[in-house]
């Protein structure tokens, strides 16, 4: 389990996190949604431990995230994370960049971190491009590798920072789909998202961000569809 | 035109001016291993926070980068001299090399450090890699693909300003080139061969350069 628990977060004199306390389950998918600014990848990258906190806790699987004694690299390995810029390593072919991290990180050897990066490659469609250099994929590819990649480390949880944003409309079908498989498959994630639909339909719950604060928080259709606060109704009606 | 060629000669003296071109061959080398090392100390050193590192190494870089190569030869073979620093040929053009290798290596290890997007060092972190295996796997190997054409030319350019030898008496193929010339009286000769040798050296490095790379960057490059 994830729990944040009244995190603060502050760049500089800019407070971008102000109180943030939410806790997901194993098997849960939460979305995350809200104005851009308002933190939601700021928040990620503290559970992550990428981003150092100023006040609060967060404890993955009872563990204190941002405790000095902490191992980060070792807690990391339990959070799979993809970014909204697709970030392939360009320099190794699509099977090298999915199997590194369980070779050098895990210590695993060269066939089992080869078999494991094969099979999370076809498991998100891309069984047939293990040669190929990332450069020479779609966005829409790269983000499922970046996905594929992120699970080769067996994860505990998904980390997911509008992975469809930054994609063409034609390709942010594929991404979503394989979010969706993941999401049936039990995978515990936290997706920060534009896509409603995606939010409505595959989450368990919906967090509405507004100015680095959860302004409300529910389940994901009644969020959606008929939002209580205010703040969540005016979003919505903007971003429809 | 009346010029008679009378290549005789030049047949006769080979074996000088292969040695020249080894010569030649040898300082640039040198010059390119020392300035490397110089400059990535200089990249770190201008990327550093300490306003004093960061100056010595912008110094170095502009002086380095806007005077003639003639010049910093000289400075090292007459201009040491005057202060009672007696450096030989060889090694004053070595140290001009030095000098300006490290000046320009500088600023291309710089912007191939500083071209490789923070997304790349974000996403090693979040599968869990250490800043060491980071750089080993991740942005290394990237900056060196970048950094590699650029060192390439910055060699060949060291083999070709070596030639400047000829103006503090240095017996590298050019002041080799020349000494035999002023014996021989076959100017043309001698420098038609010399420049077929420069010519052939270069490309040689050229071709060599770009077999390592199709083997050390399978990807793109
Ligand atoms: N590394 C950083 N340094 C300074 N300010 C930052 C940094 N990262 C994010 N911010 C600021 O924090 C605020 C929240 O950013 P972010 O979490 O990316 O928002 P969101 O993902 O909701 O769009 C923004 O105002 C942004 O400019
Ligand atoms: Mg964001």
């Amino acid at each position: 389990m994830i729990s944040v628990q009244n995190v603060h977060k502050s760049f500089g004199d800019l407070e971008v996190l102000k109180g943030v306390s939410l806790d997901v389950k194993k098997g849960e998918v939460v979305s995350v949604i809200g104005g851009s600014g308002s933190g939601k990848s700021t928040l990620l990258y503290c559970i992550n431990a990428i981003e150092p906190i100023n006040r609060g806790k967060i404890l993955v699987d009872d563990v204190d995230v941002h405790a000095k004694e902490t191992n980060k690299d070792k807690l990391r390995q339990k959070l799979g994370m993809v970014f909204q810029q697709w970030n392939s390593f360009p320099h190794m072919t699509v099977l090298e960049n999915a199997a590194l991290a369980p070779r050098i990180v895990k210590k695993m050897s060269k066939e089992e971190a080869i078999e494991i990066a094969k099979k999370e490659l076809e498991h998100v469609g891309l069984g047939d491009k293990f040669d190929v250099y990332p450069t020479k994929m779609s966005g829409g590819q790269q983000q499922r590798l970046a996905i594929a990649r992120a699970l080769a480390m067996k994860p505990d949880y998904m980390l997911l920072d509008e992975v469809t944003s930054a994609l063409d409309p034609e390709l942010v079908g594929e991404v979503l789909d394989t979010l969706r498989l993941l999401a049936e498959e039990g995978m515990t994630m936290i997706c920060v998202t534009h896509e409603m639909g995606f939010a409505r339909d595959v989450s368990d719950r919906v967090a509405y961000f507004h100015e680095g604060v959860i302004a409300e928080i529910g389940e994901a259709r009644q969020v959606i569809t008929d939002p209580q606060n205010p703040l969540t109704q005016k979003f919505l009606s903007k971003v429809r | 035109m009346d010029y008679e060629f009378h290549w005789n000669v030049v047949f006769q003296n080979m074996p000088q001016l292969l040695n020249g071109a080894f010569v030649t061959l040898h300082v640039s080398v040198l010059a390119m291993l020392l300035g490397v090392v110089i400059a990535i100390l200089l990249a770190i050193a201008k990327m550093n926070n300490t306003k004093f590192f960061s100056q010595v190494a912008t110094v170095w870089v502009e002086i380095a980068r806007n005077t003639p190569a003639l010049f910093q030869i000289y400075m090292a073979y007459f201009g040491l001299g005057a202060f009672g620093i007696h450096l030989s040929p060889y090694v004053a053009v070595l140290s001009a090399l030095v000098f300006i290798n490290a000046g320009y290596l500088t600023e291309t290890f710089r912007g191939g450090f500083q071209s490789i997007p923070s997304t790349q060092y974000s996403a090693s972190k979040s599968l869990g890699m250490t800043s060491i295996q980071t750089y080993r796997y991740i942005i290394l190997p990237q900056m060196l693909r970048r950094i590699y054409h650029p060192m390439t030319n910055q060699f060949v350019w060291s083999i070709l300003m070596s030639s400047l030898g000829i103006l503090v008496g240095m017996s590298e193929l050019s002041g080799t080139t020349q000494r035999l010339q002023s014996l021989s009286f076959r100017t043309l000769e001698f420098f038609i061969v010399a420049a077929v040798m420069y010519f052939v050296i270069t490309k040689l490095v050229l071709f060599g350069s770009s077999l390592l790379a199709r083997r050390l960057f399978k990807g793109e490059i």
